[in-house]
């Protein structure tokens, strides 16, 4: 199979989402490159998941543009894929999930049990794969999302604090998961809370504060010397007050 | 009324006994109430699940309409399909009128605005939960509608059921289009009806009984399915 050219850059062309009569995206305007992991951080509310969104192509900006500047004119919904922060799981096993997303993916009928356990087995839920998605934890459940977004070999992957109801041990196993996921070649986009894992994930940080991009460097820096008052403050574990 | 505890000693009998002319008319209640309810889930159910994910426009106007003729009374629509069915009616070279044909087709136009209201809004509710993930899988409006009924399936039961409760239990319509002829459109609703009229109440209440007995074991199975699907599916 020949590698299809890649999608990204994905480029953000100021904008903006507006909703409730507030701006929950301000005039964001960046381009994400293939490669590096981009861990988007901020506080509560600062609209990290909206922006998720928008990129996946799930909300339509209100002003400004959405450009796959690799795409040209062929679709991307395929060659992307999202972990929700509450991911929604369907009644019927966690093999099945999976495999109903390898179905409306044309993966052909005889292939994709095989995928489907791959991918389970890559998430460390091997053993629960004829457990209904729905009565399973919320780790679980976050682990099952990852496994059925990973099994359509996404080009991007976007995640949406997927560690944010996991105990230690399954936080370490999805971060290797994702870091097994980066391995093969996808864009990693994902938001988490815990500045932990952002170091260790990281390559680049977005930080979004009341919907504006104010600060985007490498991680490194970042954590050592952020260069706004909010990222210092939200870095220090204090609310930024406006 | 001194002879009510007779009446229902012989209802009792009737029913214990299995009296061929009860029974027969039970079974034909069943089989025209259970084909009304499956011609209706057939259709009431993929309409549902097409208004609950489609967009376009007077969609309210459409779910309004459609919640209110699920109290369409049953002798209007008795007396429309009457109207339709009839010799010189459009429909009348069928002539299936005072037939059990006529009572399904009533029935079913009685209860598809039931199924396919019920089942739109408990489609509709998934589909909020669900829109968002299954668009990301890559799911088009289609392919999420009949992901949805098939997950939905639990409470789509309940919508059948309700659907299933009301054709047993109406009388006005299969009434006026079967005619309640003995032995070939007499129903246990039209034979209550009828049987009450006459004074004939060990058969009105052996009937009755088992009408209700009916609905109730069906709801009760349906009930406990959903309640075990619900702790095994969640
Ligand atoms: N469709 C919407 N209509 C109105 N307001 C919305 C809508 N979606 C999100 N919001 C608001 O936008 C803000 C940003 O939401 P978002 O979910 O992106 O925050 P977040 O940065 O992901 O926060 P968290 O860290 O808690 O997940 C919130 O205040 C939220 O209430
Ligand atoms: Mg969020």
């Amino acid at each position: 199979m020949r590698a299809p050219a890649s999608i990204l850059p994905l480029a953000l062309e100021s904008i903006s989402f507006v909703a409730g009569g507030r701006a929950i995206v301000d005039a964001i305007s960046c381009e994400i490159g293939a490669g590096a992991r981009t861990i988007i951080v901020g506080p509560n509310g600062a609209g990290k998941s909206v922006l998720m969104r928008l990129c996946h192509g799930l909300l339509q900006p209100t002003t400004g543009r959405i450009v796959w500047r690799g795409a040209g004119t062929t679709p991307v919904g395929r060659r992307q894929a999202m972990v929700f922060q509450r991911p929604v799981m369907l009644r019927r096993s966690a093999l099945a999930n999976v495999e109903y997303a390898l179905a409306l993916h044309d993966v052909p009928y005889r292939g994709r049990r095989a995928l489907a356990q791959t991918a389970l087995e890559r998430v460390g839920l091997a053993h629960l794969a004829g457990r209904p998605g729905r009565v399973m934890s919320g780790g679980e459940q976050q682990r099952l999302a990852i496994a059925r977004a990973w099994a359509l070999r996404p080009e991007v992957l976007f995640l949406d604090e997927p560690t944010a109801s996991l105990d230690p041990t399954a936080t370490r196993e999805i971060e290797a998961a994702i870091a097994a996921i980066y391995a093969t070649g996808t864009k990693i986009v994902m938001t988490t809370h815990n500045l932990g894992q952002a170091r260790r994930l990281g390559d680049e940080i977005l930080f979004l504060h009341q919907g504006r991009l104010v600060e985007r460097a490498p991680a490194e820096r970042f954590f050592t010397t952020p260069a706004t008052v909010e990222a210092a403050a939200f870095i220090k574990g204090e609310l930024p007050w406006t | 009324m001194n002879d009510l505890p007779e009446a229902f000693r012989h209802a009792a009998m009737l029913v214990a006994t299995g009296d061929p002319g009860l029974v027969e008319i039970v079974l034909l209640s069943l089989r025209v109430s259970l084909t009304a309810v499956l011609l209706a889930a057939l259709l009431g159910l993929p309409v549902g699940a097409a208004i609950a994910v489609a967009q376009f426009p007077g969609r309210r106007a459409v779910i309004v309409v459609l919640n209110a003729m699920m109290g369409l009374p049953p002798v209007v629509v008795g007396l429309v399909i009457y109207l339709l069915l009839s010799r010189s009616g459009p429909l009348g070279a069928f002539g299936i009128l005072f037939t059990p044909a006529a009572m399904v087709v009533a029935q079913t136009m009685l209860i598809l605005p039931i199924i396919a209201a019920l089942s739109r809004q408990a489609i509709e509710d998934a589909w909020i939960e669900y829109q968002e993930q299954l668009r990301s899988l890559g799911a088009g409006r289609l392919s999420a509608a009949f992901t949805l009924l098939w997950d939905a399936r639990f409470s789509l039961l309940t919508a059948v059921l309700a659907g299933f409760g009301r054709a047993a239990a109406e009388v006005g319509a299969v009434m006026i289009v079967g005619g309640n002829i003995d032995g070939v459109t007499r129903v246990m609703t039209t034979a209550i009806a009828l049987e009450t009229s006459k004074g004939d109440l060990p058969l009105a209440l052996g009937l009755g009984v088992i009408l209700i007995a009916l609905v109730v074991a069906l709801n009760a199975g349906a009930y406990l399915t959903k309640e075990i699907a619900q702790r095994r599916y969640g």
